[in-house]
């Protein structure tokens, strides 16, 4: 197996889908001759063209509508939306529309439409530094994938474009350069499937993108202290694949949700909730939550980073709960 | 064929001027079937505000009375294969396309034989079979699904064009300066259509527009446009005919502005206290069906020959009722259903109990 990093898988599932659909094709801010961002698109514009890979005007909500009316003609877009702050700017788009056409119209048509975004942060200040997820998983209709390996990001972003939903794909800036084993051939991963990245019998942590990074690194100094993490990977927000999460914390009888999210309202709370009320009588403890101080992300390094959740906090929690 | 017609229809130039038209009149036979589609439209809503008034239609229920001409004149410039999108205020547009209008009846009464299942009402009709992909609520937010399919249709070199309708209000917003740009830096094959009645829910044009020639707006993106008078099928028509072979021909968007006045409030539960009754009686006057009513006249029809016409229209109207009344309602088993495609994630969709 090859090991390479999160932004080559993401680029090898784009490039492996062009070449495998023409009806697959690229929209987006910068990601043509400039490559990208954050460079995941590098090399697709002088391989596959102007016309499959398509810069936009720095315009989100046509972004992301034209990508859903280029779906409903029959179309496989892949519009990618610079930062996830951005894509507050497509919420009409993407929540009044293209979460609702396939159920609105009777089932009639589907959306299938990607819209990749960047979450993540780097002394960026508050307007450039959010975790919005939450906001997009809120919808019936949408689908919404957080992946934190290189194989998952390879595999997912194929099953993503292969799928007939409208989905939102979101990426790390700071899982971009993670290295980690990918397979060889045609490799996907299906949605909506939760994954069991480490096994441990004392304690569950809920997981998913960079905090999943953190909890692993986090589990490595949990089991020097003697204590065996379990760590479910969500990788799907939305449909919500549960029950190997009350299955674990069956098994562990201790929960700690960890996202990068501000709590209150998040992902976190909702999986706090499940937890609560499918494993009550299972819990020796509260259910933890992990996740950003409940500020905007200040500029300044060390406030930047002392509002951050990191996986010294995961830690911390972990031993809290198990106290 | 007479040109002469369709100069007093009274189609202005980019520039505002009459223009002579080189287009042949449309045939008797076609003006019948214009005429027919206009007083179904009209007695559709009416009994759809019978209906609204005693409560067996819920929700809102935007009438289009007034406004014929202007999906009759335009939808019948495009072929089949073209794709139509439309606003909220979208009963006129599906009935001139073909969609069943008893299914269109029984989406009203929320009925499981309405064209969504009983899932959209009056705002949502749309029918994939006949390319037209939906009435939407979200003022301006539709224009990019129009866009978009126009897209599809470049990349993959079909012959058909996308058309969407919307109002005045729509020109107001951020996302339909969007879609111009992007239509018209790509030379996408989309016809942006505005029904300019002139108010914005009960704001007047004069108290939300900057530009109130709503088609000069289009020159920012360098888009081509006209104005024609909208209660004037032929005008629309012809307006539309000329918009859809410079559109075809790969030279991009077009943009057309047809003014027009609504009748009613802007919903049924408006009583429309902020308009001027004088002002309404006047563009009665110049009411569509009325002006195609005397072109059938001039050539040749008997007032026994419009009789017959709109008698065939009352029959269908109690077909389009009683089959309405008559449908089910859905299933509350249904309720989840179409959540998602994929199958697979259909089946994770579950009661939140």
């Amino acid at each position: 197996m090859a090991v390479i990093t999160i932004r080559e898988a993401l680029k090898q599932a784009l490039r492996e889908e062009m070449i495998r659909d023409e009806r697959v094709f690229l929209m987006g801010e910068d990601i043509g001759p400039y490559g990208g961002a954050f460079a995941v698109t590098k090399g697709l514009y002088e391989e596959f063209g102007e016309e499959r890979v398509r810069d936009t005007p720095i315009a989100e909500g046509v972004i992301a509508g034209a990508a859903m009316g280029a779906a409903v003609g029959g179309q496989r877009p892949v519009a990618e939306i610079m930062t996830i702050n951005f894509a507050l700017l497509t919420l009409d788009q993407m929540a009044n529309h293209a979460a609702k056409m396939h159920h609105m119209f009777g089932g009639q048509w589907s959306v299938p439409m990607v819209l990749r975004m960047a979450a993540g942060w780097g002394q960026l200040s508050a307007t450039h530094s959010q975790t919005l997820e939450v906001l997009f998983a809120h919808f019936p209709g949408l689908k919404v994938v957080f992946p934190g390996t290189p194989a998952d990001s390879k595999g997912m972003l194929k099953a993503a474009i292969r799928d007939l939903d409208p989905v939102i794909f979101i990426e790390h800036t700071s899982l971009y350069g993670v290295k980690g084993e990918v397979p060889e051939g045609d490799f996907v991963v299906p949605l909506g499937k939760s994954d069991i990245k480490r096994a441990g019998q004392h304690c569950t942590i809920v997981t998913y993108g960079r905090m999943l990074q953190q909890a692993l690194e986090a589990a490595k100094t949990l089991a020097n202290d003697g204590i065996e993490a379990e760590i479910v990977d969500l990788r799907t927000l939305r449909p919500l694949d549960i029950a190997p999460v009350i299955e674990s914390v069956q098994k562990t009888n201790h929960a700690i949700v960890v996202t990068e999210e501000w709590p209150t309202y998040g992902v976190n709370a909702e999986i706090a909730a499940r937890i609560s009320r499918d494993a009550f009588d299972y819990l020796d403890a509260p259910v933890e939550r992990v996740g950003s101080k409940e500020v905007p992300l200040p500029y300044a390094k060390n406030l930047e980073q002392y509002a951050l959740p990191w996986a010294k906090d995961v830690v911390t929690a972990v031993k809290a709960t198990l106290a | 064929m007479s040109t002469a017609a369709v100069k007093k229809a009274g189609k202005a130039s980019p520039n505002g001027e009459a223009q002579v038209s080189e287009r042949p009149m449309p045939d008797r036979e076609t003006l019948q079937q214009w005429y027919r589609e206009m007083v179904l439209i009209r007695r559709f809503e009416e009994e759809a505000r019978v209906a609204y008034q005693q409560g067996k239609i819920g929700g809102f229920l935007h009438l289009y009375i007034g406004e014929e001409a202007i999906a009759v004149g335009a939808i019948h410039a495009l072929r089949p294969q073209d794709h139509i999108v439309t606003h909220y205020r979208d009963h006129g547009h599906a009935l001139v396309r073909g969609l069943d209008p008893q299914r269109l009846m029984a989406e009203l009464y929320g009925k499981a034989t309405g064209v969504a299942k009983g899932r959209g009402g009056s705002m949502h009709f749309a029918d994939t079979s006949k390319n037209f992909w939906g009435g939407y609520a979200i003022v301006a937010g539709h224009l990019t699904i129009a866009v978009g399919l126009a897209l599809a249709a470049q990349r993959t070199k079909e012959d058909r064009v996308a058309m969407v309708f919307f109002g005045d209000g729509s020109t107001d917003n951020g996302q339909f300066y969007e879609c111009l740009n992007l239509a018209a830096l790509w030379k996408l094959p989309v016809i942006f259509m505005c029904e300019n009645n002139q108010y914005g829910m009960g704001v007047a044009i004069e108290k939300a527009s900057a530009v109130l020639d709503v088609h000069h707006k289009a020159r920012m993106a360098n888009i081509e446009s006209v104005q024609v008078d909208g209660m004037n099928a032929l005008a629309v028509h012809e307006a539309v005919q000329q918009a859809v072979e410079y559109t075809r021909s790969g030279k991009g968007p077009y943009f057309i502005e047809a003014l027009c006045y609504r009748y009613q409030g802007h919903s049924v539960a408006d009583p429309d206290k902020y308009r001027d009754p004088e002002k309404l009686e006047e563009w009665k006057k110049r009411d569509a069906i009325e002006r195609v009513r005397s072109l059938l006249v001039e050539q040749g029809l008997t007032d026994e020959d419009i009789a017959l016409i709109n008698a065939d229209v009352e029959r269908q109207i109690k077909e389009i009722v009683a089959f309405a009344e008559a449908s089910p309602a859905p299933d509350i088993s249904t309720l989840y259903d179409h959540t998602y495609a994929e199958p697979e994630h259909q089946a994770m969709v579950a009661p939140a109990t």
